[in-house]
């Protein structure tokens, strides 16, 4: 394994046990084999529609599942194995963590004692106070409640936290949604800055267009799989994509015709048996019912049986 | 300043508002025990005065108690001497029924406020750790203490007590809040305590069920919060979450609950009272309905009900000054 | 192939939750219904007086003993609480109509209907419930008539402000504002879509109405304000034990106490895995 290779998932797999209509419990397989790579000094863009289980990795890789979900995989931290109580030793301190929406913060305290994390020491307040100047923040935000925060500066505030410790690692949830295009582009661009300084960043987003921006690679999900790693670069051409369903984001991104793909993502509970974008499929061949394996083109992985 | 002018707001709005309902409970119990069957004259001279009475005592009665004048005229001839004090004469104890309630009021209230606060703490406390816990040998215990307790008639649970403490064990006096036969003078810290331990151990331990499912239940929608899982994938320790996020969010609404459940606690001593032969107000009320002393019963449901509403007011006037979404956000509007 | 690593694992309950609920519902229904049918064929035996038993500890002739005429306790509990339950359904059936009534008139009459409802809801609860009873009763005159209406008129708030949010709810569902809008006619669109939704949630309201309005009865009639000692409700039962218990007879107050609590916990698992069966939401709580 290359030592500047700061976080690999392998084969991951998430599921959730609850109830349907009835008495039948049933097990539902949110994310399957999923395959990612994060490296030194590089920001990893993971995007699919919502639903894909996108969120579901963020959550697997900080042990914040909720307790009727199975998570199993192996996920490589700086080349060591990692299990759930790993995981809860680097979160937070090596693995950072910026969620989507202000819910994640406490609405009944002020923003500033939840960036220190409650540390009523001196050297937490500096930081904190340098933190926020470096983001742009005001310096009364310290004593704002999070209901008085912006889209924008929420983004900020969280970052800031993430910024406390000293991360390696910095695993950003959706931070753009409800941003105007200039501040979702500012916040990228943090992001940005700490890969270039040597972090590594994997970006969870559904918007394609600001992660090709700011990503050096672009994992696509669908349907709880990782059907392409490939590099943003690829994205310049169609013909550098290797899967027909990264064709079909290209296809519908404004600058190349905006071309909708009919069909919609299969519901986790009827997934098809073989490729899980067979039945959306344009080059669907009797090839893709069966399983079908990882391959590596052109230095990227894709799944499909009829990648070229 | 612009704070405290926005929190003053909306307390006035709340007084107001709870005011009117207050005025209304008083014409509802008004009008209850103007309906009522019994007949406070028949009440007043007894049976055999009944049967001696003079027509010209009878219209001079009848006029004191006001029944030749209509209802609404009563109504607001009652309530402008109520707010002046003066809530009539008990039948039952031939006294004035602000100085009846008055000192039973002090002996209701010790006993409320006991077991207010203790069924208060104890039950948050329990809520906090089943909640926490949820799903395991504690959560189980406490959820099936506090539904069992839901369960249990108060007065029978009374009934226990008396039995095992005062009839087996004679650790406790059977009845009454004092020794009888004593100088009230005479009667001691120690006297009081005595006779008021089991009345409120029973219930505390019937008031705890109620707010501990309740803070049971925020507790476990607490923790699922996304700022929650947020501060965990921070890595802070469940310790510290629950010190710095738990107990803050589920505070609050425990803390209304308790206010809010007055009422309950009242309804409860009405029955404890009763068994214990404790004088407080609950049982005045209970000797007042049985032997038709309206004014009394009148008298003791206003009281109640005031009660009921300083307890809902406090509750709401507290989330408007803890929870700052309502502090800061009526800045906004 | 490599091992997989294990992150969490959810442990799954051994038996299955569902099948449990539904399993409990059962027993409680098959127990009340057993001891109000054996309640009611208890009317001789109740009050079937013998010198030569008087004062009994409970025993195998006699499980719960017998009271100061002889009169055996299991009989006399068994018909108090049948009493009960009968006045408890009575009751609870028409403060959950009024609950009904006034949960949708408030959800679809428009603000001020609603205000004035929110209005009668605070003026109920701003009495202790207790002392309205006991008012109420006392308008009335005691006995069963005035327990029943007390009861009733006392128990609908809570259950009248979940059906109000319930029908709220579902008038801001896609589906009817969709039915709305392909000018289906109201009263249709409130049986075919409405109806269905509410009526699951109203059963469990009024089903958890119960055991209040057991405890209540009970409690009322306890402090002398409901049936009269010709009708042995539990309350009755419990109330007479009292003078008794200085004498050490404690299973007179002991068993038929029991036997309410039992009941009344009976009502509620009723009511509770029925609305867990109903909405699995709050199954997993």
């Amino acid at each position: 394994m290359s030592q500047k290779e700061l976080l690999k998932v392998e084969n991951l797999s998430v599921s959730f046990t609850g109830y349907e209509r009835g008495f039948r419990q049933i097990d539902l397989q949110v994310i399957e084999n999923l395959n990612v790579t994060v490296k030194k000094g590089e920001m990893v863009a993971v995007v699919g529609a919502s639903g894909s289980g996108k969120s579901l990795l963020a959550h697997t890789l900080l042990g914040i599942l909720p307790p009727n979900s199975t998570a199993c995989g192996n996920i490589y931290f700086e080349g060591e194995l990692l299990n759930a109580q790993k995981i809860n030793q680097l979160r937070g301190k090596e693995i950072a963590f910026v969620p989507q929406s202000v819910t994640y913060l406490d609405p009944l305290k002020k923003v500033g004692s939840q960036v220190r994390k409650d540390k009523k020491v001196i050297e937490s307040y500096r930081k904190q106070q340098e933190l926020f100047s470096f983001y742009d923040l005001p310096a009364k935000t310290d004593n704002l409640y999070p209901f008085e925060l912006s889209g924008g500066m929420a983004r900020r505030v969280f970052l800031s936290a993430a910024m406390m410790e000293t991360p390696k690692l910095i695993v950003a949830d959706e931070p753009t949604p409800g941003l105007h295009l200039e501040a979702a582009k500012n916040s990228l661009k943090h992001f940005r800055e700490f890969a270039d300084k040597g972090g590594g960043v994997l970006l969870i987003t559904h918007d394609i267009e600001l992660a090709l921006e700011v990503s050096d690679r672009i994992a696509v999900f669908y349907a709880g799989t990782t059907v392409e790693e490939a590099f943003a670069s690829d994205f310049q051409s169609e013909n550098l994509l290797r899967h027909p369903y990264t064709k079909a984001l290209w296809r519908a991104l404004p600058q190349n015709g905006f071309a909708p793909t009919p069909g919609v993502q299969p519901y986790v509970k009827d997934k098809p048996q073989g490729c899980v974008y067979a039945p959306r499929c344009s080059v669907y061949s009797s090839k893709c019912n069966s399983k079908i394996p990882m391959q590596t083109i052109r230095n990227g992985s894709v799944l499909c049986a009829c990648a070229k | 300043m612009k704070t405290g002018h926005a929190v003053a707001v909306y307390l006035v709005k709340i007084l107001v508002k709870l005011l009117l309902v207050l005025l209304a409970v008083s014409i509802i119990c008004f009008v209850l025990i103007s309906v009522s069957p019994v007949d406070p004259i028949r009440m007043y001279v007894g049976e055999v005065g009944m049967r001696n009475i003079q027509p010209e005592t009878l219209a001079k009665l009848e006029s004191y108690f006001g029944l030749d004048t209509p209802l609404t005229i009563r109504y607001f001839n009652w309530l402008s001497d109520f707010v002046r004090g003066d809530m009539g004469t008990s039948l039952i104890y031939r006294q004035p029924v602000i100085d009846v309630i008055g000192v039973r009021f002090v002996n209701s209230f010790a006993l409320m406020l006991t077991a207010w606060l203790f069924s208060g703490i104890l039950g948050f406390f329990l809520g906090v750790i089943a909640g926490i816990r949820r799903g395991r040998l504690t959560d189980k215990l406490v959820k099936g203490y506090s539904l069992l307790l839901a369960s249990t008639p108060t007065f029978w649970l009374a009934l226990v007590m008396l039995m095992v403490f005062a009839v087996w064990l004679k650790w406790f006096p059977i009845g009454l809040s004092v020794p009888i036969g004593v100088d009230a003078s005479k009667v001691t810290i120690f006297d009081t305590l005595h006779h008021l331990f089991l009345p409120a151990l029973t219930l505390s331990v019937i008031g705890v069920a109620n707010i501990a499912l309740h803070t049971r239940e925020k507790m476990i929608d607490v923790m699922a919060e996304d700022y929650v899982l947020y501060a965990k994938a921070r890595g802070k320790s469940t310790f510290s979450i629950l010190r710095h996020h738990g107990i803050r969010n589920v505070i609050l609404p425990a803390i209304t609950l308790q206010f809010a459940s007055i009422g309950e606690i009242f309804g409860g001593s009405v029955l404890v009272e009763q068994v214990f032969s404790y004088p407080g107000l609950g049982q005045a009320a209970v000797n007042a309905g049985l032997s038709g002393d309206s004014p009394l019963l009148l008298g003791i449901a206003v009281i109640s009900a005031a009660l009921v509403f300083s307890g809902n007011f406090i509750a709401n006037a507290l989330y408007g000054i803890i929870d700052p979404r309502i502090r800061r956000g009526l800045k906004n509007d | 192939m490599t091992d997989i690593t294990i992150l969490q694992q959810y442990k799954k309950p051994r038996l299955n939750q569902r099948h449990k609920t539904l399993i409990y519902f059962i027993f409680a229904v098959v127990l009340l219904l057993c001891i109000a049918i054996s309640g009611s064929l208890m009317g001789e035996i109740a009050i079937t007086t013998r010198s030569d038993a008087k004062n009994l500890l409970p025993s195998m002739a006699h499980p719960f003993g017998t009271d100061w005429l002889g009169r055996d306790m299991l009989a006399r509990t068994l018909k108090g609480l049948s009493i009960s339950i009968v006045i408890g359904i009575l009751a609870s059936v028409i403060s959950a109509i009024l609950a009904g009534i006034l949960g949708v008139l408030a959800a679809s009459f428009g603000k001020k209907t609603d205000a004035v409802i929110e209005f009668l809801i605070n003026v109920v609860l701003g009495i202790p419930h207790l002392l309205l009873l006991l008012l109420i009763s006392y308008a009335l005159g005691k006995g069963m008539f005035g327990v029943v209406i007390a009861v009733a008129v006392s128990h609908w708030p809570m259950l009248a402000r979940v059906i109000r949010g319930e029908v709220l709810a579902i008038k801001e569902a896609p589906y009817v504002k969709i039915a709305k809008k392909l000018g289906q006619h109201n009263l249709k669109i409130a049986r075919k879509h409405m109806l269905p939704h509410i009526f699951p949630q109203f059963l469990v309201g009024f089903i958890l109405l119960f055991p209040h309005a057991v405890l209540h009865e009970a409690a009322l009639t306890f402090l002398g304000f409901g049936l009269k000692p010709e009708q042995p409700g539990i309350g009755i039962i419990l109330s007479e034990s009292m003078k008794y218990l200085s004498l050490g007879m404690w299973w007179l107050a002991v068993f038929p106490g029991l036997a309410l609590l039992s009941t009344v916990l009976l009502f509620d698992l009723m009511g509770s895995s029925l609305r867990s069966l109903i909405d699995p939401h709050s199954a997993n709580k």
